[in-house]
């Protein structure tokens, strides 16, 4: 059973007596461990398809099963819990809370699960750890490098410990240097059994993927396995 | 939900912090608000619990009574009378009296001179029972004495504010002072007993009564009022009956006519100082509850804009897993707790400027703040927050997740 199945979705918007078609009749099974990029032109429909992955958005029509559970129907409470329990998100613009610290930040998620204090502070200590920012724990986001915000937001996407991690052009702020460090960060928790589901423009993140699905006007234009990858990272680091 | 509520004060306190500044002056209207109701409220609780103390020194079981006539009556030139036969009456068939004495007062002129100085006070001719019943003091000399009454002997005690008005020296005794073209000798001065609600109680003078009544020509038509002091085992109401039976046998009253006098007790005036009171105290605090209101206008604007500038804050917020109420929470609790530290901080300014009022005007009575009053102000100030923030809640809790992240 595949972690993610689509099934016939749409998404259609409404500009003034235009309907516009974002996503159209899209079919996708998504495995877990799955290393996958979705690229694609701007307006080829692939932010709408990471905005209805992560539950954050509703097809017009289709199917979408989660981990075995029917999304559709669900109300926004529901769809809260589901990003919640399920989804880890990293953006673009890193999106912390620029009043909390960094550990403020990754504990927040585990605020909406209920989670103790004490236990909070102990899990988001770990994921933290886990990106190497152990010793940066009570510095505010602006108090950070955009490589170390990441860093952040992909601890607290951990931390939850999700079925996916969707990222949205998760280096698309990042300069070249920290853009290796972060891709290779998301290759070791691929190697750690986490799926990971990426939407970019570069071709070079997109080699990194075992995976690359091509996007254009609404549909799946190519879905083509990568052998390549880990051979390029590592050549790139070591140049 | 309990776990709710605590994360919520917890991202609420955090937010108030970091926004110090525009926290406060949000909150300022409600400090303004809750500062002056309780300065009102305390002050004229002052004011109350003062009165409640001046007339337990009456003695809380004395008794006034006097002739009432009704306005219709009047008109009619008909005027009910309380006589000195009245009080024989009571003195003899009563048995609960500890003391009991006559007043009179002076119907024709209420000028009181000295040298050259002229005052108007209140004049009244009364037994030496008097300093008993109405348990006041010397300040030095005497006070009317038997002797004085039964011989009719020209002497007066005076009060201290009469003292005053007078230019009399510190110690006035045997000066004399002119009432109605006779000279009268001082024999004594009172002690001061203050203010009750502006009204002097100094501004009094007394002479023996029938020296006063000597001095009234016309006898039928005397009009006294008869004060006295009850023995510590009676009780007042039983006393006030027997009273009223004895004076409406006296006065041929039929069943079907109404008293033609009144009994008052200290505790009825109290009480009627405390209905005034009360009533000013609630009229002056509505219309400065207004103010509450106004500055909880503060509160919901500024959450309203505090809900625009964090949007994107609630999108991660909602992408991260938060559900409604969790937003919800954040921003009511938020607003709660400004308008709650409004009012605390409030109470105190508000207790802090009703002590200097107090201090400050002389003879005003010390500030006093009940409880109930606490509990009004942050409860009102409590409910202002979570009606003015719910508005600004409900807005921020649903947001759209997708449009609030895009929200630049």
């Amino acid at each position: 059973m595949a972690l993610i199945e689509l099934s016939g979705i749409t998404k259609y918007y409404e500009m003034g007596n235009q309907v516009v078609k974002a996503l159209d009749g899209i079919d996708i099974e998504v495995l877990e461990n799955d290393y996958l990029a979705f690229i694609g032109s701007s307006g080829s429909g692939k932010s709408t398809m990471l905005n209805i992955l992560g539950c954050l958005d509703k097809p017009t029509k289709g199917q979408y099963h989660l981990n075995n559970k029917n999304v559709e129907g669900m109300d926004p409470n529901e769809l809260s819990e589901i990003r919640n329990l399920e989804i880890g998100f990293i953006f673009q613009s890193f999106n912390l809370l620029p009043r909390a610290t960094a550990l403020g930040n990754v504990m927040q998620p585990l605020v909406y699960r209920g989670i103790g204090y004490r236990k909070r502070k102990e899990m988001a200590m770990e994921a933290l750890s886990r990106v190497s920012l152990g010793d940066r724990t009570d510095h505010l986001p602006n108090q950070l490098s955009g490589g170390q915000r990441q860093r952040v937001a992909i601890a607290r996407a951990l931390v939850t410990n999700p079925s996916i991690l969707l990222a949205d052009e998760p280096t698309g702020n990042l300069d070249s240097q920290t853009t290796v460090e972060i891709m290779q960060l998301f290759d070791e928790l691929h190697a750690e059994g986490h799926t990971l589901i990426i939407v970019t423009h570069e071709d070079e993140i997109a080699h990194h993927c075992h995976r690359v699905v091509e996007m254009k006007d609404g549909k799946i234009f190519t879905d083509s396995k990568t052998e390549s990858a880990s051979a390029f990272a590592s050549a790139k680091v070591s140049s | 939900m309990f776990f709710a509520l605590i994360e919520s004060f917890r991202s609420a306190l955090a937010s108030i912090y970091a926004h110090g500044l525009r926290s406060f002056l949000t909150t300022l209207g409600i400090v303004i608000g809750v500062a002056s109701v309780i300065a009102v409220i305390s002050v004229t609780q002052g004011m109350s619990s003062f009165i409640g103390d001046t007339f337990a020194s009456l003695g809380s079981n004395s008794l006034t009574i006097q002739s009432y006539t009704p306005i219709a009556d009047q008109m009619k030139g008909i005027r009910a009378r309380l006589t000195p036969e009245d009080m024989e009456l009571i003195e003899r068939r009563s048995d609960n009296i500890a003391s009991i004495t006559p007043i009179l007062y002076a119907t024709r002129s209420s000028q009181i001179k000295y040298g050259s100085q002229t005052s108007f006070s209140q004049i009244m001719g009364t037994t030496y029972a008097y300093q008993e019943v109405s348990q006041s003091y010397m300040s030095v000399g005497r006070f009317i004495a038997q002797s004085d009454d039964a011989t009719r002997r020209r002497v007066v005690v005076i009060g201290d504010a009469v003292r005053e008005n007078l230019s009399l020296p510190d110690n006035p005794l045997n000066e004399y002072v002119e009432i109605g073209g006779e000279w009268f000798k001082i024999v004594g001065l009172m002690k001061p007993k203050g203010d009750i609600m502006g009204f002097s109680q100094d501004d009094i003078v007394f002479v023996p009564y029938n020296t006063m009544r000597s001095l009234q020509g016309n006898q039928a038509r005397t009009d006294i009022q008869i004060q006295l002091s009850l023995s510590g085992t009676a009780v007042v109401e039983n006393v006030v009956q027997q009273l009223t039976s004895l004076l409406r046998n006296a006065h041929d009253l039929d069943s079907d006519e109404d008293d033609d006098f009144q009994i008052q007790t200290a505790e009825q005036l109290m009480e009627t100082f405390d209905t005034v009171i009360n009533m000013v105290t609630i009229v002056i605090g509505g219309i400065v509850s207004i103010s509450l209101l106004v500055g909880g206008i503060g509160i919901m604007n500024i959450m309203l804009v505090s809900v625009t500038e964090r949007t994107r804050e609630i999108g991660i917020c909602k992408a991260i897993g938060a559900k409604r109420h969790h937003i919800l929470m954040q921003f009511l609790i938020e607003a709660l707790l400004l308008s709650l530290l409004g009012g605390l901080i409030g109470l105190a300014i508000g207790y802090g400027l009703g002590t200097l009022i107090s201090n400050g005007i002389p003879g005003f009575p010390p500030a006093s703040i009940p409880l109930w009053s606490v509990a009004l102000a942050l409860g009102f100030s409590g409910f202002v927050g979570v009606l003015f923030g719910i508005l600004p809640a409900a807005k921020a809790a649903n947001l759209d997740p997708i449009d609030a992240l895009r929200y630049e």
